[in-house]
């Protein structure tokens, strides 16, 4: 375990030395924001039915989402790792005498980590700031507030997992361009990235409510709205438990398989 | 003019070696868009308007944006790339050979795999057409390639901009993404549902109101006055080249090589 922190330690100090890059995606990510905000404003304008999730939860919600970009993007990811795969590198790595599962996870982590802790706080701090409506909201009470932690914690940790699958799918495809795609796609849109979860017709909603997608970051965001319930959000908990270790035995067990399997051919 | 013709033909050659990954690649930029349009339907589905514009209509401004942004990703995206030259000294290259130096850029790379998004988008854009009562002349049929013409130099032009940011700064902008897809994001929707201030800063700055939004009242009949003049304006827009043109000229005069 002591290895694993101190992986994780590392490249968190990496991730942190990309202040201007950090500073750059901040300023992309505003302006992103403000362009979906004023999309919704335009669609709640006139319209005649009642939304399912109000336009202030909706806003909140949208910059929860900017903030924590590097929680949901499914995008994201290390090359290195595809190189260390694709060019045979990946020998070295088995000689570790460190489990690769393990290890590869805590370096994911503490990437999506570091990335996040950068762009959080400048995102948030203003997104409160702004004038009405476009403001930021705070969660109804404390309690919503804890939950919203433990939730989105635990979806990073449900997120890491995912983009395990990635890297081992790798190992079988040798190139990650078609798993990139389409992870990153079904994944983006189950996780409510492009429009809300709640905004999907019912029957999609059905879809993403099985799929694992879905609590990464949309069921931490609307805990925090306040859009679901206290003791809904308390069975969810549960439920992302149960999703994280069932993707982490899965994960390990794939990436043993495939590793039994694995040639590295000299040169 | 030739020697552009030869870096696209030698450029698909060698991207055509790799043709699976070509192809794997090509399906996956349909998707990208395909998945934000399938968003904007449901969206359409559930609030039947957007500040009284219909899902066809909106869809047309889809089309014409995202067709004009996979282009110039296609054929400009030597510009979009352009740092990777600047910090590998190969500008220096380009520099002593006795062409432009704004050809060979432009020609330094080509990225036929934006094809799939080109695809997806001309459904889009025919499936929006053939489901809005346009009474077409040729008026408009002109006014709708010139807006697909002159999003595309737009594009290029930001590109061009961003470029010649990487002569001072060495390493590529993130920023320049701001404008690049921010402004396709926001321009796949008629501006007028935007804040004013948003929609005169893209409309007088840079100039995506020209594109998608005032060609577009004419195309679907909610103009009166002077056909011409809504026929012009996407021209107007694409006036925007010119200044980036000459922004670029100072920059490469500005150039100091990394020297590695």
């Amino acid at each position: 375990m002591k290895v694993y922190a101190s992986v994780l330690k590392l490249r968190l100090l990496i991730g942190m030395q990309y202040r201007s890059a950090a500073l750059a995606g901040v300023a992309t990510q505003f302006f992103w924001g403000f362009i979906s905000i004023m999309v919704f404003e335009a669609f709640y304008e006139h319209t005649s039915i009642t939304p399912p999730i109000s336009l202030k939860e909706l806003i909140t919600y949208i910059w929860l989402q900017q903030a924590f970009l590097a929680f949901i993007m499914l995008w994201f990811r290390d090359n290195e790792l595809f190189d260390l795969i694709t060019s045979g590198n990946i020998a070295y790595e088995l000689c570790r005498p460190t489990d690769l599962y393990g290890f590869w996870y805590a370096k994911l982590l503490a990437q999506r980590l570091s990335s996040a802790l950068l762009r959080c706080y400048p995102i948030l701090l203003v997104a409160f700031f702004l004038p009405k409506p476009y403001n930021m909201t705070l969660p109804p009470n404390a309690i919503t507030f804890i939950l919203f932690i433990i939730t989105l914690l635990l979806g990073l940790l449900l997120l890491v997992a995912i983009s395990m699958f990635l890297y081992i799918s790798v190992f079988i495809t040798l190139s990650p361009m078609g798993s990139l795609l389409l992870f990153g796609v079904t994944g983006e849109f189950f996780a409510g990235l492009i429009i809300p979860i709640p905004l999907m017709p019912l029957w999609l909603q059905k879809i993403a409510y099985v799929l694992p997608f879905r609590w990464t970051a949309d069921f931490p965001f609307r805990v925090y709205s306040g859009h679901i319930a206290q003791s809904d959000a308390i069975i969810g908990v549960f439920i992302q438990l149960g999703y994280l270790l069932g993707l982490l035995w899965l994960g390990k067990l794939a990436l043993n398989n495939v590793l039994k399997r694995v040639v590295v051919q000299g040169g | 003019m030739t020697l552009y013709f030869k870096y696209l033909l030698i450029l698909f050659k060698s991207q055509m070696q790799y043709r699976t990954s070509f192809w794997l690649l090509s399906i996956g930029q349909f998707f990208i868009p395909f998945s934000v349009f399938a968003g904007l339907y449901f969206l359409f589905e559930r609030f039947g308007q957007i500040k009284g514009w219909e899902f066809f209509e909106v869809a047309l401004c889809f089309a014409v944006i995202h067709l004009a942004f996979s282009l110039s990703e296609c054929f400009a995206r030597g510009f979009d790339t352009f740092s990777s030259l600047i910090i590998k000294g190969d500008f220096d290259r380009v520099l002593v050979r006795p062409r432009s130096t704004f050809l060979q850029v432009l020609g330094s790379k080509f990225e036929f795999t934006r094809i799939g998004r080109l695809l997806q988008s001309s459904i889009v854009l025919i499936w929006a057409l053939t489901n809005l009562p346009i009474e077409w002349s040729l008026v408009k049929a002109v006014t709708l390639f010139f807006m697909i013409a002159s999003g595309v130099l737009i594009f290029t032009g930001i590109y061009m901009l961003a470029a010649t940011m990487c002569f001072w700064t060495v390493q590529g902008l993130e920023v320049a993404n701001i404008f690049t897809d921010g402004g396709r994001e926001m321009a796949q929707y008629p501006l007028n549902i935007y804040q004013k201030w948003v929609a005169r800063i893209f409309t007088y700055v840079i100039p995506f109101g020209t594109v998608n939004y005032l060609p577009l009242m004419f195309i679907l009949g909610k103009t009166q006055g002077d056909e011409i003049l809504y026929m012009l304006t996407p021209l107007a827009g694409s006036l925007f080249i010119i200044p980036c043109f000459l922004v670029w000229q100072i920059g490469v005069r500005h150039y100091r090589s990394t020297g590695s």
